[in-house]
């Protein structure tokens, strides 16, 4: 099936078997292996993209589902080599360890950060639940996305 | 055959961590030259943008996918290894233990466990790898392995570790034991419990817990025409797995080559069984003449590799009326599984904590690590002692029930401070943060909690309850451990006239490079730009000995100072002697550089002055210095669903000195959230010696939810042969949370709670048969 697609803004179009996953494709064909996988079911949200600015989890999404879809990975976040405002946070707040969770957070967050104002510790605790963070106690990550909010002032229009 | 993308990959350092000056100038414009700021860690900018690249996002031209085909049965003879004849075999390859040329061992501190059971052996638990197939597409290699047959006959198998202290079946020497220590300190322990006003008696159960890294094990082979091999993968340790290829390779110490990849976290699972995965791909590359790749996936990391030793610790301990405590008797018995592997270290550890950081004049410590029909338990942060740790917190617990006295106040009578005498005789000199963590928790809680924690659910009806925990963790290795291992380190000045730290201490995540950078660019009196951090590899760096044991800052940290320094000391007499004017270190490193080129600078860790220990009678100075810490937590447990939701938790970590206060609180959050998770939530189902539970989804840690807000109190009780007074912090964190969490179920439903983790069902069980008594 051919499948024409925009990934961090750049058009492509490919031809592949519509059912292989999403990840894969992002990872093997398109060279993106920012997006991470760690546990292939939907559990872990290492994988997370942004489909049309909603997070969601590529080891779960065929690809045939994504035609003329808009995606965002963690490529597509920072602009050239200067880093968003939720990268550089979670660098300076310690939300980064290992890292390999990080890629799916900084893109999770990107898109709360863009459709909520007011976001609030307990807020993100929500919103972040489906990324998995074995190593940092989520309490920097959190930190540094309310930061991040903050500093965008919640400007919730996207 | 050209594998250009991989060998790319071997022959260059990972550089721009450091280097890279655009995105460091987008970070920060500050001129970052000070130890004990919260400098941006080095990696950290790769890390965010998806650039770091771990095992599975190497490039390697013409690598083939590998799968390991394991026994499916827990304990048998292997009677023969088969290949269908019905299954196309044309574009597979297969390796058996009879291609192993040289010694079928996966070398640790025995050689007992097989790289692959070989036909006629014994297959010891049921993930046990016998074969292994590699093909270019891994849906073909994943087809092929499943093609393979087994000719088995079954032998009785051991589960638990009651059956096998029962001798059930024998499955090591006549007892079953892999390692047994004692501790004895004072007079006969049955006399002095005997004299005591209450003896409080209990038997403390914790169980397996899975690393749950984010990222699964990975590992890529080739070998080189000069016949090394080269390997790249998720570790933690290169030269653990350099030694082991060396032994199943029989290859000089230059032709094994252990590089580790951008590691997407290990907390112990990354140590030893890296070296399983690196065996397999070597043999498979060997014979396929190709690079091999091999990355579990999700379910095969839970079953086949190792977790925290599940372990009954029996506890005795004899108080006064007055609240002092006289005697404390201890049974602790660790489950080792199928093989020896680091049981022996780990049981060690779990005796050595078992007693506390209390003063107690009469102790007997026993431990054995018994032999099972698992998959073998290894390293997990904390190392035997958050086993042990649990015990003797619940004990010290209940004691001041006992006696009457308050939590705090039990606990301050009774805790070692500097000069007093631990259970092993050693004299605490220095570094002593016991009362001052104490201090800090008891201050915390009268501060208004933060507001944060994920909304609770809306429970019907709840009780609740409050816990502590008090606690010490020994940094660095056991006993004369540091002297044997002589950890090296170099900084130098590289052809290109940059610094280069180069050491084999890996960052796992907990900021390894960053620590080092500081050190080296505050020893130079440079700035941490002109400090770049090679990715360990046993080809650029000496063996800086494993990064474990709360070590990495602490020990292998004071050699790159040191390093560091002599360094500095080298570049200032190059320029008097050549007449260069300029006391700027960085000018001076180019100047060299041009002139004569490379310079080096490796030193060698010693123990500090007076540190003695004898390991015949256990006794001495088990550690050189004790990191402190107390754990208070606040939960609601839900009369209903018997969930419990820890509503606060202060946690006061005497680190010695913060070199980087935002990483030093990370371990400590980080640490403490996967403590609360081994007491609440994270169990390990076994069903015939295997893993039942094998995914994300059944094998469950904490998400941001349950995680509650931290309050993190970092204290700093210099350690005077630290790095600017820093001492271990890695494991600490983990050791007491889950006490604190069941005295604070206790606290709440009034009974004791003697096991972790408390899930709803346990909880519920214990309820009812209470109510029906
Ligand atoms: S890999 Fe997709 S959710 Fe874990
Ligand atoms: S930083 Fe390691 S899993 Fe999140």
């Amino acid at each position: 099936m051919k499948i024409r697609m925009q990934v961090n803004g750049a058009a492509r179009e490919l031809e592949t078997e519509p059912m292989r996953r999403l990840l894969d494709v992002l990872r093997e064909d398109c060279g993106l292996t920012g997006t991470k996988e760690g546990c292939g079911e939907g559990e872990c949200g290492a994988c997370t993209v942004l489909i049309d600015g909603k997070p969601v989890n590529s080891c779960l999404v065929p690809v045939g589902q994504v035609h003329e879809a808009e995606l965002l990975t963690v490529e597509g976040l920072s602009d050239g080599e200067l880093l968003t405002d939720v990268q550089r946070a979670l660098v300076e707040h310690g939300g980064a360890q290992c890292g390999i969770c990080t890629p799916g957070i900084a893109v999770t967050a990107e898109s709360l950060i863009r459709r909520e104002k007011n976001l609030d510790h307990a807020r993100i605790r929500e919103l972040l639940a489906g990324n998995l963070c074995r190593c940092t106690g989520y309490q920097r990550v959190v930190e540094a996305v309310a930061e991040a909010a903050a500093k965008r002032g919640g400007a919730g229009d996207e | 055959m050209d594998f250009g993308g991989f060998g790319q990959f071997m022959s260059v350092q990972v550089p721009e961590f450091v280097a890279d000056g655009v995105r460091w100038a987008a970070m920060t414009n500050s001129t970052i030259r000070d130890l004990d700021k919260a400098v941006p860690r080095v990696d950290g900018a790769d890390k965010v943008t998806g650039k770091a690249l771990y095992v599975d996002d190497l490039k390697v031209d013409g690598a083939l996918y590998g799968r390991t085909v394991r026994s499916h049965v827990p304990h048998a003879k292997l009677k023969r290894i088969s290949l269908d004849p019905d299954f196309d075999w044309s574009d597979v390859v297969v390796v058996t233990a009879d291609d192993i040329t040289g010694k079928n061992v996966v070398l640790l501190i025995e050689e007992d466990q097989p790289a692959l059971v070989p036909e006629g052996g014994i297959i010891r638990h049921v993930d046990e790898p016998v074969a292994l197939v590699a093909a270019s597409d891994p849906r073909r290699a994943q087809a092929a392995m499943e093609h393979v047959r087994l000719e088995v006959e079954e032998l009785p198998a051991v589960f638990t570790i009651e059956e096998s202290v029962a001798k059930k079946v024998l499955l090591r020497g006549d007892d079953n034991v892999y390692k047994r220590f004692e501790i004895l300190r004072g007079d006969d322990v049955e006399q002095a419990l005997a004299s005591a006003d209450y003896v409080i008696e209990g038997t403390y159960r914790t169980g397996a817990q899975e690393q749950m890294y984010i990222e699964p094990q990975g590992m890529i082979a080739e070998w080189t025409d000069a016949g090394a091999v080269r390997l790249v993968g998720s570790l933690q340790c290169p030269y653990y797995v350099h030694k082991a290829m060396r032994e199943l390779l029989q290859l000089d110490e230059d032709k094994v080559i252990v590089t580790q990849a951008v590691t997407g976290g290990g907390f112990g699972g990354k140590e030893e069984y890296p070296s399983m995965l690196a065996a397999h791909v070597a043999l498979l590359a060997k014979k396929a003449k190709r690079p091999v790749r091999m990355v579990y996936d999700r379910v095969e990391d839970v079953r086949a590799t190792t977790k925290r030793h599940p372990a009954p610790t029996r506890h005795r301990i004899g108080v006064n009326k007055d609240g002092t405590i006289v005697a404390v008797d201890v049974d602790v018995l660790i489950d080792g599984g199928a093989y020896l592997t680091l049981s022996p270290v780990v049981l060690s550890r779990g005796v050595l904590h078992s007693v506390g950081p209390y003063n107690v004049p009469h102790v007997r410590v026993v431990g054995r690590a018994m032999a099972t029909n698992l998959p073998p338990h290894g390293a997990f942060r904390g190392f035997g002692a958050p086993q042990t740790t649990f015990a003797y917190e619940r004990q010290i617990e209940k004691a001041a029930q006992r006696v009457g006295m308050s939590s705090l106040e039990f606990r301050r009578k009774n805790m070692l401070r500097e000069g007093d005498v631990t259970c092993t005789g050693q004299t605490l000199k220095y570094s002593v943060g016991s009362a001052q963590v104490l201090d800090a928790v008891e201050q915390q809680i009268g501060q208004a909690p933060p507001k944060g924690s994920a909304a609770p659910p809306q429970f019907a009806s709840v009780k609740r309850g409050k816990g502590l925990a008090f606690y010490y963790h020994g940094a660095g290795f056991t006993g004369s451990g540091e002297d044997r291992l002589k950890g090296r380190a170099s900084v130098a000045v590289n052809a290109g006239g940059k610094f280069e730290v180069r050491s084999t201490s890996t960052d796992i995540g907990q900021g390894t490079f960053t620590i080092f950078a500081q050190l080296a660019s505050a020893a130079l009196d440079v700035d941490i730009k002109d400090v770049e951090m090679i990715q360990p590899s046993t080809e650029k760096a000496p063996d800086s000995g494993p990064t474990v044991a709360s070590r990495t800052t602490m020990v292998v940290g004071s050699v790159v100072q040191k390093a560091g320094a002599q360094l500095k000391q080298r570049l200032l007499a190059f320029a008097e002697e050549s007449g260069v004017q300029s006391g700027d270190v960085a000018e001076l490193a180019k100047r060299y550089a041009e002139k004569h080129g490379e310079l080096e600078e490796t030193v060698t860790y010693h123990s500090p002055p007076g540190v003695k220990w004898d390991d015949a009678t256990y006794r001495g100075d088990a550690y050189p210095c004790y990191g402190w810490a107390a754990c208070y937590v606040e939960v609601a447990v839900d009369d209903d669903t018997h969930e419990v939701t820890v509503e606060r938790c202060i946690h006061a970590v005497d680190v010695g000195h913060a070199i980087h206060p935002v990483l030093v609180k990370g371990q400590i959050e980080g640490g403490t959230l996967q403590a609360l998770g081994w007491a609440l939530w994270e169990s390990v189902v076994y069903r015939n010696g295997r893993v039942a539970n094998p995914t994300m989804t059944d094998c469950i840690i904490p998400t941001s939810i349950e995680a509650p807000e931290m309050e993190t109190l970092v204290v700093e009780v210099p350690y005077p042969h630290g790095p600017h007074g820093a001492k271990g912090v890695g494991e600490i964190p983990m050791d007491g949370p889950a006490a604190a969490v069941a005295n604070a179920v206790a606290d709440a439903l009034g009974q004791p709670f003697d096991e972790v983790p408390l899930l709803p069902e346990v909880i519920c069980r214990q309820v009812s048969a209470t109510a029906a008594e």
